[in-house]
Parts: C-alpha cells; sequence; structure tokens
C-alpha cells in the first residue's frame, strides 16, 4: 500500500493532492515532500486536497499538524479539500477541524486563499 | 454470521506492516459483513495500535515482533495487539488526548483517544520490560439485520 504526493503551484498556492494510504510508514514521504516545496518555492498558501486519500491515522494528523505550524509561522494559510467521510471523521475528532478551513473542492479552496492573499 | 472464528498474525516490527495488518484484519472480519464506516474504524484502530508497538514498544527497531489476533464471537469481534518491547511509563498520561512522549517524532498523540472512540471496550496491559498488550472490543451489527 503506498501514497502518491503530486504537487501543483498556482501563483502563490501549492496544491498538495494526496493518493492512497497516509499513515506512519507513508507519512515521511509527505512531510518531505512538502517541507522541500514550502521551503523552496515561493508559495504562502497550501490547499490539501484529498479526494484520493482513502485512508489516514493518528500519523497522518500529526504530518498535517505539522505543515500546518511551518505554514502558519511563514503568515500563510493551510486549507482542506474534498475529504472523505472517513478522514474527515478523524479531522473532527481530533479538534483539527476548528483550526484547519475545510472546502468542497479545490477551486474554492484555491478561491478561498486568493481572496487573503 | 454467527459462531466463533479466529486468527492469529506475527510480523516484523517494519512500518511497512502496518498496512499489512490493517488490511488483514479488516479481510477477516468482513465475514461479519459490516458497514464501510465499521471497517474503515477496524483498520484505523489497527494502524494505530501496530504503529504504537512499532514506535514506542521498539523504539522504531526492526527487530521486534508485533503480534495482532482477532476472535469473532458472534457480532462481536475481540482485537488483541501486543509487543515485546518497552512498556508504557504513565498509562493515565498516555492516555491523553494529544499526549505524545515522542514529540520530536511529530505524534499527533491522538491514537489512544481514536481507539477508544472507534472501539465499545478498550483495555491496556502494560509492564516495563514485559511490553503491552491492548485488547479491544467491538460490536457489528451486520448490514442484513439492519435491514431487516
Amino acid at each position: 500500500m503506498s501514497l502518491q504526493v503530486e504537487l501543483e503551484q498556482h501563483r502563490n498556492v501549492l496544491i498538495v493532492r494526496l493518493r492512497g494510504e497516509l499513515d506512519h510508514h507513508t507519512a515521511d514521504i509527505v512531510r518531505f515532500k512538502m517541507e522541500d516545496a514550502i521551503l523552496r518555492g515561493r508559495c504562502d498558501h497550501v490547499v490539501l486536497s484529498l479526494k484520493d486519500l482513502t485512508f489516514m491515522d493518528s500519523s497522518g494528523l500529526g504530518v498535517v499538524l505539522g505543515r500546518y505550524k511551518l505554514v502558519k509561522s511563514r503568515g500563510g494559510r493551510m486549507v482542506v479539500c474534498d475529504t472523505q467521510s472517513s478522514v474527515k471523521r478523524l479531522f473532527e475528532l481530533s479538534g483539527l477541524f476548528k483550526i484547519l478551513s475545510f472546502y468542497d473542492n479545490e477551486r474554492s479552496a484555491v478561491a478561498s486563499l486568493e481572496v487573503v492573499s | 454470521m454467527s459462531g466463533h472464528n479466529h486468527m492469529k498474525l506475527s510480523f516484523a516490527s517494519r512500518s511497512e506492516n502496518e498496512a499489512f495488518a490493517r488490511i488483514t484484519v479488516a479481510a477477516f472480519i468482513t465475514q461479519m459483513d459490516p458497514t464501510m464506516e465499521q471497517l474503515d474504524e477496524i483498520k484505523t484502530v489497527v494502524s494505530e495500535a501496530v504503529t504504537n508497538a512499532i514506535i514506542h514498544g521498539y523504539d522504531g527497531s526492526s527487530e521486534g515482533i508485533v503480534y495482532v489476533e482477532a476472535e469473532i464471537d458472534g457480532d462481536t469481534v475481540t482485537i488483541s495487539i501486543s509487543d515485546h518491547g518497552k512498556g508504557i511509563e504513565d498509562l493515565e498520561l498516555a492516555r491523553q488526548p494529544l499526549f505524545t512522549s515522542r514529540p520530536e517524532l511529530e505524534r499527533s498523540g491522538m491514537g489512544f483517544t481514536i481507539m477508544e472512540n472507534f472501539m465499545d471496550a478498550f483495555e491496556v496491559v502494560s509492564t516495563e520490560t514485559g511490553g503491552t498488550s491492548l485488547k479491544m472490543k467491538k460490536r457489528i451489527e451486520s448490514k442484513k439485520a439492519l435491514f431487516n
């Protein structure tokens, strides 16, 4: 079981699409790829697009929280879109639902950030 | 599904095996005809417990062995996950939401909270030298029963 990370830059917004299963084993790939793109790229904000993320556990929550802190410390915002119900439930249970904004699709997520910047 | 069935699994404490363990247990309980939501919950708790054994029990070493057992008794599944690694120092503290003994590893500290939430019964036994053993139960109302 693996995880694919697809990155796309849209002006100053980094779109991160995760496909597969995010657990302790696959967390490092997400951490390194996102960290690299955020620190090297010229993006202020991040959209985490999770339509094809079929599984996530608390290790995944840890990685998301870590990247959220990084983006925030650089003055940006991170939002999440297109979550499947099982993934969404974990965000709710952990309280991350309260600090991250959630959108139905990438377009509305990106639009929300363009208003900010 | 009624009656009794059980399975036992042991594997190296490698992170690749987290997916193997949760998928295997999920496949085993499909005979109980669970809903997708129940399957997701079972996969998540198995993933949490196996990850804990690897990260905390064996300190990330792949030399340890993780044991997973599942037992179906009527409409209830009992899942036991154990390791022979380092035990949990303070169980009360470990069960607190957001607590993690390894903040440098970017843990969310939500593992126990998730397991307690997704299962009907949850108990943990841990000793400094004997490792940690989790036992969890969940009642699976089959989809057929819901429709009848």
